[in-house]
């Protein structure tokens, strides 16, 4: 294990000190190896300090209200927006706040679905809204390596307006078959949306090629960077699509609050998901009329202590620097990938290199179901996932009932790497493959 | 290590040498169950004879794929139930799902479940309740189709 590759790494120590619950320990006295951010990551004493200032100095109802602690409340929000929007490169009129990653992809599928149901009873819609309209005939392409999220509200869709969802197959080293892209790509998609790193294989798509063949044919691209942003400098005009989804908790930020980033004219011509407060221009009896973005996407008294922790996480993030990050998970992916494919009986589900890849990797052990690998290293105070990582049909493509998956970041370090390779050895001992 | 009060040796023997494997005629009814939190699947036949209280579970078969704990937990499950009448074999059912509920807090009926009580274990892990009782709930629903279809029969 001392030969593992020490360069460009972090000061994990010191990085550490700033998690609480990561100096916790668990199933008798175990030290805590987490290892199981893809699913949601830790969060930072800034974060925690950020979002209880909020509550005991400046909480009130943010947009309502004209008393100081509103106005206040108003600006640490907005300010959260501005900050969020400029980690990725974006001004903060074209980010909006939802509840999740799942809640921004939906609120784009309902842009769709409800600007299909209003045309369909005859509403005049604008000219920009009409790509939203969608029927027989028309196509909704993903990938088999989709999360759910990113799937269902897709499939859902379909099933409301006669669309036909297709999907870009898998090659069997984890990546995404482009050579069937100008294929899928015609006039009828309507909609291209694509994972950036999938978080069960760890392959990093190439979402600016997608993203221009999908222009090329008319289609709107909605990239889904819930492993990406939270592990990697982006730049969202960069990316090349239209609208791109994150959540905050996988970025060090608090649960409850997501982000949805649009291109101003493309907010601009969908329509509203949620309704209600917060989000209209004018109401009257007969009907009402909506906020421009993004508050036209934030029905009802926004999550505004969550918004400030999200920002807080982005100032930590910022401050250790993205680049930094990335390349600290690169080490230790490499690593890891390194010392498991070393290992007899455990392969790598997704590349088994560490070029255009993230740091979610998952394996099997020939002969232990993901569930008992996972107990075992669970025993050992080592926090994986295991299942199908909500992307059922990408365990159906490699064969696999379900895998154990370990993800990197910047609190982790090569000790991690090294508990669970010696972890992995233990379970091969337990269930007798070794 | 803790680990081994969840994975006791009756359960790992039943693991590696499951009990009733293999789906088998004739049958009643055939199920289909999955855990969704973890894609394991379970499809379970049952066949049913007799009738009021003297209906018997004559055959349980099943083809599975999952951890340890769903497997082993299917293959006890067919020794404590085929043979039995429904009535027992529900009574059974009950008995072991209120035990996996029970976080490990209930003192299970060694009567009733036999081989079953060494999942008592199972319960203070509540991540894996739910594999433990992926063969059982499928025995249920095929057990109280098959009545129902039977008694249709006899009618
Ligand atoms: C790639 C990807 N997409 C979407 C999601 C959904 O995120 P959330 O559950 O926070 O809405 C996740 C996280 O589970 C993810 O990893």
């Amino acid at each position: 294990m001392t030969s593992l590759s020490t360069t460009g790494l972090l000061d994990v120590e010191s990085i550490k000190a700033d998690f609480p619950i990561l100096s916790r320990t668990v199933r008798d006295g175990r030290k805590l190896v987490y290892l199981d951010s893809g699913a949601t990551s830790q969060k930072p004493r800034q974060v925690l300090d950020a979002e209880r200032a909020f509550y005991e100095q400046h909480n009130a109802a943010v947009h309502r209200g004209a008393h100081q602690l509103a106005e206040e409340a108003t600006d640490a929000y907005e300010s959260a927006r501005q900050r969020i929007a400029a980690f990725v490169g974006a001004p903060a009129s074209e980010l909006v706040f939802t509840r999740n990653a799942t809640e921004s992809i939906n609120l784009v599928a309902y842009a769709f679905s409800n600007a299909t149901d209003k045309a369909r009873q005859g509403v005049a819609l604008p000219e920009a809204t009409k790509r939203f309209v969608i029927g027989p005939g028309d196509e909704v392409l993903v990938t088999e390596m989709e999360h759910h999220a990113n799937l269902v509200p897709w499939q859902e869709l379909c099933l409301k307006t006669g669309a036909t969802l297709r999907w870009l197959g898998l090659s069997d080293e984890g990546r995404l078959d482009l050579d069937a892209l100008s294929s899928l790509l015609t006039e009828r998609t309507k909609v291209v949306s694509v994972v950036h790193q999938s978080n069960i294989l760890g392959t990093v798509n190439p979402v600016q090629e997608i993203a221009r063949a999908a222009h090329a044919v008319g289609a709107l691209v909605l990239v889904d960077a819930c492993q990406s942003v939270p592990h990697m400098p982006l730049n969202v005009n960069e990316l090349g699509a239209d609208l791109v989804a994150w959540s905050g908790h996988k970025m060090l930020g608090p649960t409850g609050i997501g982000c949805l980033w649009g291109r101003a004219e493309v907010l601009d011509s969908m329509p509203p998901f949620l309704t209600g407060g917060s989000m209209i221009e004018t109401v009257f009896m007969e009907g009402s009329t909506y906020a421009p973005p993004p508050q036209r996407f934030e029905a009802g008294v926004p999550m505004a202590a969550q918004a400030i922790g999200l920002a807080a996480a982005v100032d930590y993030l910022q401050a250790v620097g993205m680049p930094a990050i990335a390349a600290h998970e690169h080490a230790l992916t490499q690593a890891a990938v390194a010392s498991l494919v070393a290992i007899p009986g455990v392969r790598i589900i997704g590349p088994a290199t560490t070029i255009d890849r993230g740091s979610a990797l998952s394996f099997v052990v020939d002969g232990v179901h993901p569930h008992d690998v996972g107990q075992i290293l669970d025993s050992l105070g080592i926090a994986v996932r295991v299942g199908h990582h909500c992307a059922w049909p990408v365990c159906r493509r490699y064969g696999v009932p379900a895998t154990t998956r370990a993800t990197f970041y910047l609190y982790n370090g090569l000790d991690d790497v090294i508990a669970l390779t010696e972890g992995v050895h233990e379970v091969r001992r337990f269930w007798g493959v070794s | 290590m803790q680990v081994e009060s969840l994975y006791q040796e009756i359960i790992l023997d039943h693991y590696k040498r499951p009990h009733g494997r293999g789906l088998r005629e004739p049958f009643n009814t055939e199920v289909h169950h999955v855990n969704p939190t973890c894609g394991d699947e379970i499809t379970l036949r049952v066949l049913i004879s007799g009738f009021g209280d003297d209906m018997v579970v004559e055959d349980v078969s099943y083809e599975s794929q999952g951890c340890s704990i769903s497997q082993a937990s299917a293959s006890v499950m067919f020794d404590l139930v085929a043979g039995e009448t429904v009535d027992d074999a529900l009574r059974a059912q009950e008995e072991f799902l209120h035990v996996m509920h029970s976080r490990g807090e209930a003192e299970p009926d060694e009567e009733i479940l036999g081989d079953a009580v060494a999942f008592q274990g199972v319960a203070k892990y509540p991540a894996r309740v739910k594999c433990a009782l992926l063969g059982w709930m499928a025995l249920k629903d095929a057990v109280a189709q098959a009545a129902t279809a039977h008694e249709e029969d006899l009618d």
